[in-house]
């Protein structure tokens, strides 16, 4: 960015000695900042108004249920925010939930990509039927998972189980967290292969059957061509499902509400408990600050790897 | 032994039946969704789970006057539509600045609001729900129509701004030379241009807002709440509709299953910031 500044400069400084022309730019910038300003100004509101309540609301004493009880509490929120038994799990969970679905849907999305960019018969309904979970809303994942695939007695897990004469996995019982990361990965891996799909289009193919006739083996070919070329697109596909993946929260909220104990519960849900179910606003503040910071310490790694290229491109 | 052209039939063959298969795989549980729609709920609870039975529209009749399907669809439909309308008009006029009048400060701009993507809901769920509270807004069309239209709106103008860099810049100056007001070269000749990606963003933002689910289910109760806020009541473990609930579910997302299958390209640019075309 640094660099592309440099010309523009010289070109003003040509223009201005023209009249004409600098009067037109300032009718510009006067247009630019009319047009924009709305668009800022609701985002600037949107986060700093409620940031700075939050904040202000994690310094004080501030319970729904106890009213007029109001009063400066220092860090105290954050101490029992932190040394919570839900915090350790909270956030061991948020970063397995993260962590895994990630991996899950690009080490998923990359391979899934390569094969559907062969030719085949039927390769359009193919693409439609892989992209299809993406599309359905978070509550009616969770349940159609839980009710009607997950069941112990009753799903179709069970039944396949059952075939191969095993005993079906009670899994919101046994392994509560691995039946959330098996949901959000069946929405996010989709995510991660239209993404990828369409990125695999602008693949040079003469550099692959160049390479192909110097002798590399598709392995070659993958590390060495097509990998590469996805860098990009994988990086943007880390990026946004960190956003999302951060967030989550109907899963949670329609499957196991954050339990047993607190095997399942994230930050979010965590945040959300102390809020709405102990209306302890100030505990919850304290929470959602530390989550902002979480948030931001992932973005600020995130930005500084993708979002550069993201502006360059233009 | 295989000539090299059989040898390349069968490869393709065989990369052409996994592709399938995964694709049949990924796709199960919204097929089985739909087919348990159509069973009574003592077939939808039975084990083994049956592939074949006597189908019923029951469920789907029923769907009404069970669970007032309607009043969910259409606090949906005004959301999502509003919010989408709402922040169109917004994301117009900036992203057609940005991206024909740009200055120093217009890449800041983008990353920043890029970067208020970046600050997770409950950081100020606490906040909005007690302003919601104060000012009326908890459990409104309204409230949850302006919260639809802020959350989307860097999206919408990221998406825009793609759009409109690809437009040639001597277009809209031929109109501005023939003495068109800025609003009269929007609406005159950006958005003519500009059809294909303006249906785009729509289409991204009325499925955002149409599956969102964070704040529909802490700002709404019952007057306001959306389809995902119904879906998410047939959790509750008092008894077994799954017959019930496949049938709600499916016909809250049949309509944006079909948007997304027509826009899956287009989808990626907005999904992507522009970053994947």
């Amino acid at each position: 960015m640094n660099t592309s500044s440099l010309p523009v400069e010289h070109s003003a400084q040509a223009e201005e000695s023209s009249q004409s022309v600098q009067s037109q730019r300032r009718r510009k910038s006067k247009i630019s900042l009319a047009m924009v300003s709305p668009s800022v100004v609701v985002l600037l509101a949107w986060m700093i108004i409620p940031l700075s309540m939050t904040i202000y609301f994690s310094f004080i004493r501030y319970n729904l249920l106890y009213p007029g009880d109001e009063g400066f509490v220092g860090l105290e929120n954050y101490y029992y925010f932190m040394t919570d038994a839900g915090f350790t799990a909270g956030l061991t969970n948020t970063l397995w939930l993260v962590g895994s679905v990630l991996l899950i849907s690009v080490v998923l999305g990359v391979l899934i990509a390569i094969l559907v960019d062969n030719m085949f018969w039927g390769r359009g309904i193919v693409r439609v039927l892989l992209i299809s979970p993406f599309f359905i809303m978070p509550t009616v994942s969770a349940l159609v998972w839980k009710n009607l695939l997950l069941n112990p007695v009753s799903g179709v897990f069970a039944a396949i189980w059952n075939f191969f004469g095993a005993t079906p996995i009670d899994w919101f019982t046994h392994y509560p967290l691995g039946a959330i990361i098996m949901i959000v990965s069946w929405q996010w891996v989709p995510f991660a292969v239209l993404m990828l799909m369409t990125a695999m289009q602008s693949l040079d193919q003469e550099q692959k059957d160049a390479a192909r006739l110097d002798g590399a083996g598709p392995i070659a070919i993958f590390w060495h061509i097509t990998l590469p070329h996805l860098m990009r697109p994988i990086a943007v596909v880390v990026m946004i499902e960190t956003i999302f993946l951060l967030a989550i929260f109907a899963e949670i909220f329609t499957t196991t509400g954050g339990g047993p104990g607190y095997e399942t519960t994230n930050l979010a849900f965590l945040i959300y408990t102390q809020a709405l179910l102990e209306f302890d606003v100030g505990v919850a503040s304290a929470g959602g600050l530390i989550a902002v910071v979480i948030a931001n310490i992932a973005a600020f790694m995130l930005i500084r790897i993708v979002g550069k290229s993201l502006t360059e491109k233009h | 032994m295989l000539t090299l052209k059989q040898t390349r039939q069968l490869r393709t063959f065989l990369l052409g039946s996994l592709a399938w298969i995964v694709a049949l795989l990924v796709f199960f549980p919204i097929f089985w969704m739909l087919l348990t729609s159509f069973k009574t709920e003592l077939d939808a609870f039975s084990s083994p789970p049956q592939l074949f039975f006597t189908p019923t529209f029951e469920n789907y009749i029923q769907v009404d006057s069970r669970s007032n399907y309607f009043h969910y669809a259409m606090n949906s439909v005004v959301v999502s539509f509003g919010a989408t309308f709402l922040g169109m008009l917004l994301a117009i006029p900036a992203a057609y600045s940005m991206a024909f009048f740009e200055t120093k400060r217009t890449k800041g701009t983008l990353l920043w609001m890029l970067s208020t993507k970046m600050l997770p809901p409950v950081g100020v769920l606490v906040p909005i729900y007690l302003i919601f509270k104060d000012v009326g807004l908890l459990d409104t069309r309204t409230g949850l129509i302006l919260i639809y239209t802020l959350i989307n709106l860097p999206i919408m103008v990221w998406m825009l701004y793609t759009y409109f860099k690809e437009i040639p810049k001597d277009i809209l100056e031929a109109a501005r030379l023939d003495g068109a007001t800025p609003m009269q070269e929007i609406l005159r000749v950006l958005l003519p241009i500009s059809k294909g990606g303006i249906a785009s963003t729509l289409l991204l933002s009325l499925i955002l807002c149409w599956n969102e689910a964070f704040w529909s289910l802490n700002l709404t109760a019952s007057s306001a709440a959306p389809l995902t806020a119904l879906v998410a009541s047939y959790s509750s473990p008092e008894g077994l509709f799954w017959a019930k609930l496949s049938a709600v579910s499916t016909l809250a997302c049949a309509p944006i299953l079909i948007f997304g299958w027509f826009s899956q390209k287009q989808l990626v640019r907005g999904l992507s910031f522009g970053a994947v075309k």
